[in-house]
């Protein structure tokens, strides 16, 4: 018998940490993630972690930069206004090579915005967020399993790339409750030559982003660079009844969850329809979309927010005339039935019936 | 021959880069030469700033990690839970402690992490060329107060010591100066202690260095180490200000 647990997505991202071997976390109060850092309070001082309340997110991403150097396993939590303070600290951490998760269970904006799901975070998460030529790895589960699945994952990634690994998630996903499938995880040991322990019985470490020497720090960007695209063998995504497709709807996250249902109703409803879904939103699947569109050219993109996934799709598909998009503010959630619609108008639009 | 005085182990022997007359040297040594006492150079990790002590690492033969500005605090509470067991300080100045690091300085202190703060004040931005300090003495002309500070729109010099004096969670804190053998002398001895506490596990531990920076006051060494007592230690009174060690007798806060 699996051991399946009916808990809320929140708590399944915190459940997949501490099964990964997350032993810190450091967090500050915010909707809609609040359960992350209460499951943490009261699980982890149990299992000899830690759990700091910080006194801001500024602080918490800090405390996630000095544990990570020291190798070890750490996370924190927040939500849209929260993530954009953190974006210091991820910087650093990224120019630096600390590793480290940072979950976005992400609200809407701009401002104080609202708590309802969004994914305006998209453009932050993907492009860097803070200041510098730099990236993270992002992963967009689209169920309380995958939050689960997906934290996991997040450390591996962290410790393989020496990385800060985002989690993007949204309301939805955090406040959703439905059953998880626990496993353990299986663990690999990487390379901890760097981690800041004292220097016994070797030369002192020195854990920066300074580089003010002539070439110095070209050269480290570069090296960084090197790394961002080596991060591409790690692409992640889904593929759902695109054998036959006519026409490929593509979505992450929760909004890609329902669009699986429209998807479905489309294809009783004689349209041949595909869905394709990112999970890992950096690095992009740009190679599996464009060799996709030489044999499928028309897609529909369908974004809770006015418009920002649709553009690295744009860039990744042979005939970006043939991306249509369907977007909407933060506010409401599209049902199946309304989407059914957007794939309708699409498919008639690029297809005919 | 006997030698009475050497390089500390823990300073790396090359040439400093700091201005003739800063005393970021002296403070370096003094910190050096304790963790050299305490046995401490392969436990130690350092946490360096952002301003003219980033270049920490440079100088000290120990693990360190660079924070971002002001955040130091933090980075330090991240480092010292996941690693009980080493010695952490935190090495910063004015303008990253007493400014855009006030938030995580207090709360580092409030919750009483086990780390020791070596603070260096001298009450300008000085690796930024000179601008004004949340410690800029009133009327103390910087580069961004031409006319002088003007306490009633640019407010007053921070008293840090003070302030985390009154926190729960600091077990020791203190101001110290350098700028005479005798000011040396008693540093070294309150240094020790800041040490002391976090080696025996007994909470945050602050100390604060009134320094010299002659670069951006304009002055040579010997008229800043003169500014030094003649207009600092008057504002910024030397002395123990919180000891929970010696709660039961307590030092008289401005002994100087």
């Amino acid at each position: 018998m699996p051991d399946r647990k009916f808990v809320k997505g929140n708590e399944a991202i915190a459940m997949g940490a501490i099964e990964a071997g997350c032993r810190f976390y450091f967090g500050y109060p915010i909707t809609p993630q609040n359960e992350i850092p209460e499951y943490m309070s009261a699980h982890l001082p149990g299992i000899g972690g830690t759990f700091i309340q910080a006194e801001s997110e500024i602080a918490s991403i800090n405390m996630l930069l000095g544990a990570g150097a020291t190798g070890a396993r750490a996370m924190t939590s927040s939500s849209s206004p929260g993530i954009s303070l953190k974006q210091e600290g991820i910087s650093y951490m990224a120019g630096s090579q600390i590793p480290g998760v940072i979950v976005n269970m992400s609200r809407s904006g701009p401002g104080l915005g609202g708590i309802s799901p969004s994914q305006g975070d998209y453009f932050q998460a993907t492009r860097g967020g803070g200041h510098g030529d730099y990236r993270t790895i992002v992963l967009a589960p689209s169920t309380a399993q995958e939050n689960y699945d997906l934290t996991m994952k997040a450390f591996d990634l962290a410790d393989e790339y020496r990385n800060p690994v985002l989690i993007l998630g949204d309301a939805m996903l955090g406040q959703i409750k439905e059953p998880v499938v626990l496993h353990p995880y299986q663990g690999k040991d990487y390379n901890r030559d760097w981690i800041l322990t004292g220097c016994v019985g070797r030369r002192p470490r020195l854990i920066k982003s300074l580089y003010l020497s002539e070439g110095e720090l070209t050269e480290h960007n570069w090296k960084l660079h090197q790394k961002y695209q080596s991060m591409k063998k790690d692409v992640m995504f889904e593929e759902f009844l695109l054998d036959d497709a006519k026409l490929i709807v593509t979505a992450f996250g929760s909004v890609a969850r329902i669009l699986k249902t429209s998807v479905k109703m489309a294809r009783a409803d004689k349209m041949q329809v595909g869905l394709f879904r990112p999970i890992t939103l950096y690095p992009f699947p740009e190679a599996a979309l464009r060799q996709i569109s030489e044999r499928v050219p028309s897609f529909l993109v369908v974004e809770l927010s006015t418009g920002q996934m649709v553009e690295d799709v744009r860039l990744s598909v042979n005939d970006p005339t043939r991306v249509e998009f369907y977007g909407r503010p933060p506010g409401s959630i599209p049902s199946p039935n309304e989407l059914l619609d957007e794939i309708k108008k699409a498919y008639e639009k690029l297809i005919g019936r | 021959m006997k030698q009475v005085f050497k390089r500390p182990e823990s300073l790396i022997d090359v040439p400093a880069h700091f201005c003739p007359g800063c005393h970021h040297g002296i403070i370096h040594r003094l910190v050096a030469e304790q963790i050299d006492q305490f046995g401490l150079r392969d436990k130690t990790i350092g946490v360096a700033s952002v301003g003219c002590s980033v270049f920490m690492y440079d100088y000290f033969d120990v693990d360190v990690l660079e924070s971002p500005h002001g955040r130091a605090a933090a980075v330090a509470t991240g480092v010292k839970r996941s690693r009980p067991d080493n010695f952490v300080f935190t090495y910063q100045g004015d303008g990253d402690l007493a400014a855009i690091g006030t938030a995580e300085i207090i709360h580092c202190a409030n919750r009483g992490e086990n780390v020791t703060v070596i603070f260096v004040n001298n009450t300008v931005f000085g690796m930024t060329g000179g601008q004004m300090a949340p410690t800029t003495m009133p009327g103390q002309v910087t580069t961004t107060t031409p006319f002088g500070r003007d306490v009633a729109t640019a407010g007053y010099p921070i008293k840090m010591t003070e302030i985390l004096a009154t926190l729960g969670g600091t077990a020791y804190a203190a101001r110290v100066a350098v700028c005479t053998p005798k000011h040396l002398m008693k540093a070294k001895k309150v240094l020790k202690k800041a040490f002391q506490y976090q080696v025996e596990g007994r909470g945050f531990a602050f100390v604060e260095f009134l320094s010299s920076c002659p670069t951006n006051w304009k002055m040579d060494s010997i008229r800043a180490n003169q500014r030094v007592i003649d207009e600092m230690i008057p504002y910024f009174p030397l002395g123990v200000y919180k000891d929970v060690a010696a709660a039961a007798e307590p030092e008289s806060p401005a002994d100087e």
